[in-house]
């Protein structure tokens, strides 16, 4: 019952914490708690829960998670300029939008996430990371760590091992980081590469940097090492004891209202919607049997969806009408290879049946479905 | 001649806008427009970027509703209003600087209502006992028994926020109980999926995936309305656009249809001896495969069901391949994806090519070779249930099939005795123009023919 007036609209997280013995010197301190899940989804609608229905004046929260493969753009950024989502689907790696700013980061099992919660008024980034490389030093004193002026923290001042992003509400304020334990260099560069060709857009953009895994630093550090060393510093500075509560993102009697909040931030609205206005511009050479032809394609896409498009093809390439009918089909369609694949063969259906028209049309069409 | 009257502009524009300056100045003050200021985001920044706004001007707001996202170096602040009334303008556009202390938006408030304080509102503490017994709102008290009340204050919730449905507008606990759902989200509102518009209702080709796929209790799609009694008009986009299109050019086909019953006994029993070799070899075998080498082996005997009838009637081009479709039911909708080549392809690698299919169609991710160039079309709308059918055929084909559910039922034998028969209904839908009903019915009986007693499959098989 004590904690009832401290976490609002979270009746049943009391029954799950752990009988404290000392007691959590409850009207002041830190909650620890640690998620159980790995779906990156889950993850962060517990943050957008506990930013949304806690009561934080009286106390603080830090938040542990680690996720399976998955890339996570910053609010206001744009995936197609961010990342190789080709690739990302291919290799089923998930692509998540989160709610703070920021840039994109990869994430996998061998990268910590740390989440510090406060009140609004409370809110400082600088002593949450200072607290990192407290905790880093404590673990291993000869780590060369340090945080930059851009909230970064760099190991042997080169390399950048953590990233910071921060979301502010009315009341209260989040600030979450990153740290490269022991994550997958080669995939991390690999999909943090854009194809996409011709994008123009006021998207945040990333600042890449060269970054190191903490492993590669020193071989016998592990993820569960550097969580359990930051919690300690946590509970220290927050003068609560060491007990770290688990979580299950899935448990709506705990987190009631849970759910709805991961299955918003899967709908493509989210993810894809909520990209800030841009234009595609871009011209294909394609070699068609014995001559090779230019076409430009000029897209502005907003709320993920095309608004307006233009094709420039060679005359009589294709039936003007034919391509007319494309353009016209494509505005208002999502800016999506499925969308666009599933739309250009479905028209093909009520084209002339010629083959070489068949061949041309598929040829357009594949190298619009590229650039998505 | 005519004279047009010019009267001196210039001195009746002044005079004119000086009637409306004195008149904006004087509406400002009966209407108390206010200058909301982009306030402190901490760390001593100053500057922001404005990256979306959630109202527009016009739009009316109520206190602490969001009123915009701005960015400063990697933190996301959401703007929430501090008074109620209505947006009169917004002072910068997306991607622009904002600055602390300079005004956002201009509110016109009501001024006889309250405003946030100046502060960050700390959020309410739990309500004492007293304050839950007697509620006023705006000089009515709030009726509500004492165990409702109970229930409120359990939930923190103040009983001045709640609507009451009951006599006099009494809260009652369903009351309550709705507040709370609402405040949590656990009733969900109708999601925007927007996108996906039913086919036009002629259209019946939606079905699904292979028979054996675990028959699913149809779980209700439906997600409970929260009844705001609005009617919602969207634009109709993309692929269904497109199949609009293609719906609108099947019309014109003269469809004739034809059904049979076919009894499929012998072939359950035959995938079951043949489901754990495939498996041995990767791969799942459903009844689709043999339905569809029959529909082909059926073909290569009625080869004017996999034609095509050019756009003025004039001629009838007879397909080499069949490439058959399998209309498959995704989250876009129905899309049909074509098996190559059936004619020189085993049960087997037919098999292999729909669980590609398969895996390709549910990640969203086929190519436009896997969905162009089918000659017929088979759709097993039977996964989902359903016995007979009226099929639409798509255009440029000729002929589709669309197979119901396998169902036991009573059938007699030669012997003149019941039997448990495994009964699949199928029904086919040609192009009268090039197709007659004896050769439909034809080429229903052999492909039934070689289901219904498989073995015979055998001799024909290339």
């Amino acid at each position: 019952m004590v904690f009832q007036s401290f976490l609002k609209n979270c009746l049943q997280l009391s029954c799950i914490l752990r009988t404290p013995k000392a007691g959590f010197r409850s009207s002041s301190g830190g909650l620890i708690i640690q998620s159980v899940s790995n779906d990156v989804y889950q993850n962060l609608a517990v943050e957008d829960w506990i930013h949304d229905h806690m009561n934080l004046e009286n106390r603080q929260v830090l938040f542990l998670w680690r996720n399976s493969p998955a890339v996570v753009i910053g609010r206001h950024q744009n995936p197609w300029q961010e990342c190789n989502l080709r690739l990302l689907r291919q290799k089923n790696i998930k692509l998540a939008r989160r709610r703070s700013g920021g840039g994109t980061v990869y994430h996998d099992l061998g990268n910590i996430n740390l989440t510090f919660f406060t009140t609004r008024k409370k809110y400082e980034r600088m002593e949450n990371l200072k607290l990192v490389v407290k905790a880093l030093k404590a673990l291993r004193p000869q780590l060369d760590v340090h945080v930059t002026d851009r909230y970064d923290i760099l190991l042997d001042r080169q390399y950048k091992i953590s990233g910071t992003a921060a979301k502010l509400g009315r009341t209260t304020a989040y600030h979450h980081c990153t740290l490269l334990c022991n994550a997958d260099k080669f995939v991390l560069s690999s999909v943090l590469k854009s194809p996409y060709k011709g994008l123009k857009s006021n998207a945040t953009p990333s600042v890449p940097a060269s970054v190191k895994n903490l492993f590669e630093e020193d071989p016998s550090l592990t993820c569960e090492m550097l969580l359990d060393a930051i919690a300690e510093e946590y509970a220290t500075q927050h003068q609560t004891d060491h007990q770290i509560t688990l979580i299950n993102p899935a448990d709506e009697t705990v987190l009631p209202g849970i759910n709805n909040k991961t299955k918003e931030l899967q709908t493509w609205d989210w993810v894809y919607g909520k990209t800030p206005k841009f234009s595609v511009s871009t011209c294909f050479n394609i070699a068609y049997k014995d001559s090779v032809l230019d076409i430009k394609v000029d897209m502005d896409v907003k709320h993920g969806r095309i608004e307006g498009c233009n094709i420039d093809l060679p005359e009589q390439w294709l039936p003007p009408a034919l391509c007319g009918e494309l353009v016209k089909n494509l505005t208002g369609s999502k800016f999506c290879p499925n969308e666009t694949t599933t739309l250009a063969t479905t028209l093909l259906r009520v084209c002339p049946q010629d083959d070489d028209l068949h061949s041309r049309w598929n040829l357009l069409c594949e190298n619009m479905i590229m650039l998505m | 001649s005519k004279y047009v009257c010019v009267f001196d502009k210039s001195a009746f524009k002044f005079s004119h806008q000086q009637r409306l300056f004195r008149t904006s100045i004087f509406l400002s003050d009966i209407f108390n427009i206010k200058h909301f200021k982009l306030s402190d985001i901490g760390e001593g920044i100053t500057e922001v970027t404005v990256k979306e706004w959630y109202i527009k001007e016009g739009d009316s707001v109520s206190q602490f509703d969001s009123i915009c996202e701005v960015q400063s170096d990697k933190a996301s602040v959401t703007i929430t209003s501090r008074y109620d009334g209505i947006i009169r303008k917004l002072h910068y556009n997306l991607d622009e600087i904002a600055y602390v202390g300079k005004p956002l938006v201009d509110i016109e408030i009501d001024a006889s209502k309250g405003v946030a304080p100046e502060e960050d509102v700390v959020e309410t503490p739990p309500m004492s006992h007293e304050e839950h017994t007697h509620q006023e709102i705006k000089g009515h008290k709030t009726l509500a028994t004492p165990a409702v009340r109970r229930l409120a204050m359990e939930n923190n919730i103040k009983l001045s926020e709640v609507v009451g449905t009951g006599k006099d507008n009494r809260i009652l606990k369903e009351d309550i109980l709705n507040y709370l759902a609402k405040q949590t989200g656990a009733i969900l509102p109708p999601s925007p999926k927007g996108e996906i518009i039913p086919p036009l209702p002629k259209s019946e080709t939606v079905p699904a995936a292979p028979k054996d796929k675990a028959r699913k209790i149809p779980l209700p799609v439906s997600r409970p309305l929260v009844f705001s009694g609005k009617d919602k008009t969207e634009p109709i986009t993309g692929f269904h656009k497109a199949m609009v299109k293609t719906m609108s050019a099947a019309l014109k086909i003269p469809h004739f249809g034809y059904c049979d019953e076919i009894d499929l006994t012998q072939l359950v029993q035959l995938r079951e001896e043949l489901k754990p070799l495939a498996q041995i070899r990767g791969v799942k075998l459903s009844f689709m495969p043999f339905f569809i080498k029959a529909a082909s082996l059926g073909l290569l005997q009625y080869p004017i069901l996999n034609a095509s009838l050019d756009e003025s009637c004039q001629n009838v081009t007879y397909k080499a391949s069949h490439n058959i479709g399998v209309a498959m039911d995704t989250e876009q909708g129905l899309i049909v994806p074509n098996v190559k080549n059936v004619q020189v392809c085993s049960v087997f690698e037919i098999a292999s090519e729909l669980n590609r299919l398969q895996a390709l169609g549910s990640a969203g991710q086929l190519g436009t070779n896997d969905l162009t160039g089918g000659t017929f079309t088979l759709s097993n709308i039977g996964t989902i249930g359903g016995t007979y059918t009226k099929p639409v055929i798509l255009p440029p084909e000729v002929a589709i099939g669309a197979l119901g559910k396998i169902q036991v039922l009573p059938r007699f034998n030669g012997k003149g005795e019941v039997f448990k028969a495994q009964i699949m209904n199928v029904s086919w839908s040609a192009d009268h123009r090039i197709i007659d009903g004896a050769t439909m019915a034809r080429f229903s009986n052999l492909w039934k023919s070689y289901l219904e007693n498989p073995a015979s499959m055998l001799l024909d098989l290339k």
